[in-house]
């Protein structure tokens, strides 16, 4: 990396976390019941009423915590996907993946019922298990003897499927209670639910596991950017690097949308502006990539609270209002 | 298939309709309350029946002709879609088209609560028209067109994003549950002034589908054999348009918002006729038919007493013919 690029990327990776610090400042301060700015560090510093210190420490602090990580987490999924597929507009929640992870929640929610609170580190599993066994049913799909994966055929592939696991879950919970269908479609809309510090504690050693892999397989990244042919000529084992990937990303998609639902678009668009700013080479956007993921996931948060008054903010609606113009000016290219 | 596509259209036509009319007597028989053979007939052709006969006449007759007037615009426009865009696939769900009257249809309810069925039919119709401008407009500004996969790709995006509107309007004006009663609620609760205000459009488009199919079969073969028999492209392309946009609209009006009929149907029909559209179009009537109202009486039963989601239903089923077409490349025109 040339001198000039690593200041370029250094300066958006300060410029990035800027933004974000201030999304969070506002994030704490906005809602329901105002929180003023510079009340923020009494508080924080325990010297806040009781009301106060509930607002924060109990409703706003863990709710952006959640959705820094899974704004973070969702980015960096669709970065590796992106690359591993060689196809700009993969994104778990396009081709799939978030909805199966969808339907093994749906499965344990109709065993474990409204209890499903206790079972805060277990979704995470639960839901990756459902994403894996998507992916891969995607990708045996989209596989052709000789030709290898082809990238359109693969997003068009995962999008029935994306389609249809969403009617799958409507079908299981149709014989269910209603309190049971209603978690079901605000899942579906994409409203955080898991707004609690257990569900903090749950996402977070996903993220530990899977981002570090994602840094130390930076270089793998690049060259399987290039042609088959090329990479397999540099020396990378592709069949399993790219297993391997695929089911980090698997990974870190299906955790971020156990506790946030669903949630699409943010795995295109975060990759998207990361690479726009300082390149396509994973070491320098994949830096950054986890931040914008986290900006646009609270900005699209704090829009959603402005817009929509109602206990159940369906943020996943916002992201796909401002994401699937993007998808269209993405594919239009 | 070959032996079948052997037996001549008038022997498959009258076996299709006595399908239907088997599938559509079956639908009207069974259900929650317990009706024999013999209320469904005193229904229809005595004035006087059994204490069943409110249910039959108010509950199960209107849903059952309900579900066939949906599937068969929903079948023949996708046949339509298919042909003038050459585009093994092209659906109304899939391209946008029905996600459009969706979000139109919420938008009615806010801002004009009180608004008669005919109202919210029209906007139904412009919403259809708008979604599916939106996905060919996107289309037409790309140099030489989307390729057929990425069209349906812009499809899925433009359906997000309307779909996205229509939840936020819902949500945001707390009519989220007249919305899905009407999106999501499938044929529950169809009504004769429903079936009234609706089916005549229906009808219209399927007639003028039945006039245009000999054009429709010029136009699907090649754009150049149109021009050089005297066809006017431009103007027999609007109208076919304007046929998918009154099916597409209308049966939203009816069933919500729903993907895949349009797909699958044309394509199982042509197995069996071939690719003139003067057999095509008929037998999706038929078959879309009877794919609907088999689709709506098993969510009725599959569960009962309970309502299964047909949307849904019909998206698991939807998926497998999905694959097999993208996998064949979007080529699978003659099957």
């Amino acid at each position: 990396m040339s001198h000039e690029n690593l200041r370029t990327s250094r300066k958006w990776l300060f410029l990035s976390m800027g933004i974000y610090l201030v999304l969070f400042v506002v994030g704490l301060s906005f809602g329901a019941s105002t929180l003023s700015i510079d009340r923020l560090i009494p508080v924080l510093f325990g010297q806040g009423t009781f009301k106060e210190e509930f607002i924060l420490f109990s409703i706003r602090l863990p709710r952006i915590l959640i959705l820094t990580l899974a704004g973070a987490a969702l980015a960096m999924a669709g970065a590796v996907l992106q690359s591993v597929t060689r196809n700009d507009l993969a994104d778990p929640g396009i081709i799939g993946i978030n909805s199966g992870a969808g339907v093994g929640i749906t499965v344990f929610y109709l065993f474990a019922g409204s209890k499903i609170q206790h079972f805060a580190y277990v979704l995470p599993v639960i839901a990756f298990i459902g994403g894996l066994l998507t992916a891969i049913c995607i990708y045996f799909f989209s596989f052709e003897k000789g030709k290898g994966i082809q990238p359109v055929k693969l997003v068009l592939i995962g999008v029935g499927f994306a389609s249809a696991l969403s009617g799958l879950m409507i079908l299981m919970i149709s014989s269910a209670e209603r309190q049971d269908v209603a978690f079901i479609s605000e899942w579906l809309a994409g409203s955080i639910w898991g707004t609690d510090w257990p569900f903090i504690v749950a996402l977070f050693p996903w993220l530990m596991i899977c981002i570090p892999i994602i840094y130390f397989k930076a270089n793998v990244l690049n060259l399987l950017t290039l042609s088959e042919p090329t990479a397999i000529g540099l020396g990378v084992n592709i069949n399993k690097e790219r297993s391997i990937l695929l089911v980090v990303a698997v990974a870190l998609a299906a955790a971020a949308v156990s506790v946030t639902g669903r949630v699409g678009f943010i795995g295109l668009m975060g990759p998207h502006f990361a690479k726009r700013l300082v390149g396509p080479k994973h070491q320098s956007f994949l830096v950054i990539t986890p931040f914008i993921g986290a900006i646009l996931l609270v900005l699209a948060d704090i829009l959603a609270q402005i817009i929509f008054s109602s206990a159940a903010v369906p943020t996943g609606i916002v992201v796909a209002i401002i994401g699937a113009p993007y998808f269209l000016y993405l594919l239009r290219k | 298939m070959k032996v079948i596509r052997k037996v001549p259209f008038y022997m498959q036509l009258p076996v299709s309709i006595l399908f239907l009319l088997i599938i559509m007597l079956f639908a009207i028989w069974y259900g929650a309350a317990d009706t024999t053979l013999k209320d469904v007939f005193e229904a229809i052709f005595q004035q006087k029946g059994s204490q069943y006969r409110s249910v039959l006449l108010e509950l199960r007759f209107p849903r059952v002709i309900a579900a066939f007037f949906v599937g068969s615009a929903l079948a023949v426009a996708g046949a339509v879609m298919q042909g003038v865009t050459r585009n093994s696939l092209a659906d109304p769900g899939l391209l946008g088209v029905t996600a459009g009257a969706n979000a139109a249809l919420a938008g009615t309810l806010v801002f004009a609560p009180a608004a008669s069925y005919y109202v919210i039919i029209v906007s139904c119709f412009i919403g259809a028209g708008i979604g599916m401008i939106l996905v060919y407009g996107i289309s037409a500004t790309v140099k030489g067109g989307l390729s057929p996969m990425k069209l349906v790709l812009a499809g899925a995006a433009v359906t997000a994003f309307l779909q996205a509107i229509a939840d936020g309007v819902g949500i945001l004006f707390n009519i989220s549950k007249d919305v899905s009663m009407w999106t999501s609620g499938g044929l529950i609760g169809t009504t004769w002034q429903a079936l009234i205000g609706v089916v005549p459009f229906i009808v219209i488009g399927l007639i003028l589908a039945m006039i245009m199919s000999r054009q429709l079969t010029i136009l699907s073969l090649n754009e150049d054999v149109a021009i050089g028999l005297g066809q006017n492209i431009a103007l027999v392309k609007w109208i076919l348009m304007f046929v998918v946009v009154l099916l597409a609209g209308a049966s939203v009006a009816l069933v919500g918002n729903l993907a895949f009929v349009g797909l699958m149907i044309p394509h199982m029909v042509r197995a069996f006729v071939g690719t003139d559209y003067r057999y095509v179009i008929p037998m999706c009537m038929s078959f879309g038919g009877s794919f609907m109202v088999l689709a709506d009486f098993t969510g009725r039963i599959m569960n009962a007493p309970f309502e299964t989601p047909v949307v849904s239903i019909v998206s698991v089923i939807g998926l497998p013919f999905f694959l097999i077409l993208v996998r064949k490349g979007g080529k699978a025109f003659v099957a």
